[in-house]
């Protein structure tokens, strides 16, 4: 997050950190750590009247960002989720509605994109798949076929985010050697779900596999085989909300760790009077700042579809991906034993740091994206 | 009177407005017209040992010509007030004038230390009279500077210097050794932080001084590196005279010199002193490890791939960091010892990119023929691998800034505090060179 936010930007930011900080405190998410969808609906629904979908939308379908920087005013939303450990599929529900306002409307798109911005429904992104290159657009084997007058979708797509609680699935899959975007709902035949664990408290995700499921062709969003753009620029907008959540992980760690150094004595003196334990603190600020630079650096690029926005959002997941975890980890050998017991609050910012780390490209497949990258502009 | 800061608030006496954007016009006319085009990548590498010593003469040589050609062209201290034959304009002046120096040759050498810290810190602490007689000079190309600084006893402890000043009439006798100055050999002026009073504590005892280092009494030694650099040198001062008219700032309070000496050496590109390419000051260059992985025959290979990914990542977060903490520092938002920080992290990721480097030469590494092409030379830049997390200040002592000035922990305990320095212990290493 930027030292500098305009006056709506930090509105926006305070009145979100105030209603998770009331809505859903660290006692609540152990609460929730058995629920089903791992959040209340109400919880979801009053979050939505705060922006919490909005954003990414423009004011005439809808929406509207605070500053004209869509995307960077997302990030200050995904900044504090990660602040607070919070749940509810922010990342799923904001990439749909940026997609579902990004082309021209059909009646039955734009129910369900009134219903995404009023926060009553959600709609899960299915997007990666679990075979290797199943994150990048261009290694999708999901089939989206056109047979007659209809679509048919075979293949299958996971870890996708809150899917039994969607109403539609938006569905990223390959035509032939194009790709095409789907919106799904989620009662049609053929489409089946199981739920899989996770590393987070509240996050749930599944494995939905899609058999031969048809549905007419005007359920596509633009145009079919004619996709790999939107789903690359979905994907920018993904690691970016990712990194911006993880670098609200990394510093509330951070600030309870600081705390907990100067706290606690040992051999008569605070832990943060022992120089070993000060340099890896000054480390961790720095890591820190350098995820903080990076991840507002890459909001701001694709924001405003600058030339290097695809290295940035890359440099981003790979550089926020590894110290995010990094850090609070550091932050766990700092606390000792406590720190890797349930009752401590500091595995709630490691599990989101850890997960947002696998989702949308791993640090070294986005390593390998940028290798890419580079070689691209240099040839 | 900081005639410095007059020129960036821009209402000295010397702030002649001239519109940035006509100005940068004119810098990219004149440039074009007068600079070569150079390949970035010969400011690069550090410390490579391709010149010969007439090589390097001649190049010095060659950039005090091109100093002067700035200077008759009116581009040469653009911040410095008119009166001591700079230009009198802003900070926004020389950063357009960067911009448009981008591609083009430059006086590399005449930058760091002369720009800054040396000539800042003459004009923030020098008497009228030492400005006009040293910063005209210094524009036109005729003095380089250098800082006598660090000592050979001293690593991290700057204020424990132990080179003396005894004053004798009108003037100072200096005895000592001083280390680590860049190019003392072909250099003309120093700025010199000695010790002026050993019966009060460390940092009470100092003053700063100014003297040319050609002279009787001041012998220059060039130190080899392990690379077979030797572009460091080490100067023994034996009875060096110096006139009290060339003190700078009052007997004993050198240090409140020596914190803004070190406060402009490590403002470097972001000086507004300084003359320098706005795209080269940044870039670690990491694109050169595309062509590394290409030489070695790797470009398919994933774990190639992951290491130049990994160079570029470090690349540009290096960048936005530095951008980050700039701003942040510039608009009083976090305090000005959080540039410790994007310090630290060049320092680690330097190191790191040689690594790297290293790593994509495989065997050539060890061994190569010049038909390797970039792939030469990576083995001993990995031997220097460690002089990014060493010079212009350790990462310990960055790790140090950050915990104790920026996150206020503890302060580590020092032994030569409120003491007479006469008092504080020194090592048997004391005085040796690598001590």
């Amino acid at each position: 997050m930027r030292f500098q936010l305009t006056e709506d930007q930090q509105s926006l930011r305070e009145t979100t950190a105030k209603y998770l900080s009331d809505a859903v405190p660290v006692g609540h998410l152990r609460k929730l750590r058995q629920h089903p969808a791992g959040y209340e609906e109400e919880y979801w629904r009053q979050g939505a009247e705060l922006g919490w979908t909005s954003l990414l939308v423009p004011e005439e379908r809808g929406g509207g960002s605070v500053s004209g920087n869509a995307l960077v005013d997302a990030t200050l939303l995904a900044h504090e989720f990660g602040r607070h450990a919070a749940p509810g599929p922010l990342l799923s529900c904001n990439i749909a509605a940026s997609v579902l306002a990004g082309e021209a409307p059909t009646t039955r798109h734009a129910v369900v994109l009134d219903e995404l911005l009023s926060g009553s429904q959600v709609v899960s992104w299915c997007f990666t798949e679990g075979h290797p290159g199943g994150h990048r657009p261009e290694g999708l084997t999901l089939a989206i076929d056109v047979e007659g007058d209809e679509l048919v979708l075979h293949g299958t797509k996971r870890p996708v985010e809150a899917a039994a609680q969607a109403g539609h699935l938006l569905v990223s899959g390959r035509s032939g050697d194009g790709l095409t975007q789907v919106l799904v709902p989620v009662d049609t035949p053929g489409v089946s779900m199981e739920l899989m664990e996770t590393v987070d408290l509240t996050r749930r995700y599944w494995v939905v596999r899609f058999d031969r499921v048809r549905l007419p062709v005007d359920a596509a969003i633009g145009q079919v085989g004619g996709a790999a753009r939107q789903v690359e620029h979905q994907l920018q907008l993904g690691v970016v909300l990712l990194a911006a959540e993880t670098v609200g992980a990394m510093e509330r760690g951070f600030d309870m760790t600081l705390e907990w150094a100067f706290d606690r004595y040992t051999f008569g003196r605070p832990l943060a009077s022992y120089q070993e334990l000060k340099h890896r603190f000054a480390d961790m600020k720095t890591w820190l700042e350098a995820s903080h630079a990076v991840t507002d650096a890459a909001a701001a690029a694709v924001d405003g579809a600058e030339k290097n926005a695809a290295e940035l959002v890359s440099v981003a997941g790979a550089f926020v991906g590894q110290y995010g975890a990094e850090l609070v980890q550091d932050c766990v050998q700092m606390h000792g034993g406590i720190g890797v017991t349930y009752e401590h609050d500091l595995h709630l910012f490691l599990r989101r740091a850890t997960l947002n780390r696998t989702l949308l490209g791993t640090p070294a497949l986005h390593r390998r994206r940028i290798a890419e990258l580079v070689a691209e502009a240099e040839s | 009177m900081n005639s410095t800061r007059d020129a960036e608030d821009g209402d000295g006496e010397d702030g002649d407005r001239q519109d940035t954007a006509g100005f940068a016009a004119r810098a990219r006319t004149w440039i074009e017209a007068n600079l070569r085009r150079v390949d970035p990548s010969v400011y690069e590498g550090a410390f490579r040992t391709d010149l010969t010593e007439e090589e390097e003469l001649a190049e010095v040589a060659q950039e005090r010509q091109l100093q002067k050609r700035l200077h008759d062209a009116g581009f040469a201290g653009i911040c410095v007030p008119r009166c001591y034959g700079g230009q009198g304009l802003t900070p926004a002046h020389q950063r357009a004038f960067n911009e448009a120096l981008n591609g083009h040759e430059f006086p590399a050498r005449i930058q760091s230390p002369t720009m800054a810290p040396c000539l800042a810190v003459l004009l923030e602490f020098g008497t009228e009279e030492q400005k006009r007689t040293h910063v005209p000079p210094i524009l036109r190309g005729e003095e380089l500077w250098m800082q006598l600084l660090s000592e050979p006893g001293g690593g991290s402890d700057v204020a424990g210097v132990l080179t003396s000043a005894a004053r004798d009439g009108d003037q100072w006798v200096l005895n000592g050794s001083k280390i680590w100055t860049t190019g003392a050999w072909w250099s003309d002026w120093a700025l010199c932080l000695a010790r002026t009073n050993w019966d009060v504590p460390k940092h009470r005892g100092l003053t700063v001084f100014i003297l040319p280092l050609r002279q009787p009494g001041l012998e220059i030694h060039r130190i080899e590196m392990l690379n077979g650099s030797k572009e460091f040198c080490q100067e023994f001062l034996t009875d060096v005279v110096v006139p009290d008219s060339d003190r700078i700032g009052d007997i004993d309070e050198g240090w409140t010199v020596g914190v803004r000496w070190m406060f402009h050496e490590r403002m470097l590109y972001e000086s507004p002193l300084v003359t320098f390419p706005a795209g080269l000051s940044r870039s670690f260059a990491s694109s050169s490890y595309t062509n590394l992985a290409r030489a070695a025959g790797r470009q398919e290979d994933p774990s190639a791939q992951e290491l130049v990914g990994e160079a570029r990542m470090l690349d540009v977060v290096n960048e936005r960091l530095h951008e980050r903490m700039s701003r942040g520092i510039a608009a009083g938002l976090v305090n000005d010892q959080a540039a410790a920080i994007p310090r630290l992290f060049k320092g680690v990721a330097a190191v790191r990119l040689r690594t790297i480097a290293f790593e994509l030469a495989g065997m050539t590494g060890g061994a190569w023929t010049p038909d390797d092409g970039p792939l030469c030379d990576c083995g001993v830049d990995f031997l220097m691998r460690q002089t990014g997390s060493i010079g212009g200040g350790t990462t310990e002592m960055a790790r140090n800034v950050i915990s104790e000035r920026v996150l206020g922990m503890p302060r580590e305990r020092s032994a030569d505090r409120d003491i007479p320095f006469r008092q504080v212990r020194r090592g048997p290493s004391a005085g040796r060179r690598h001590g």
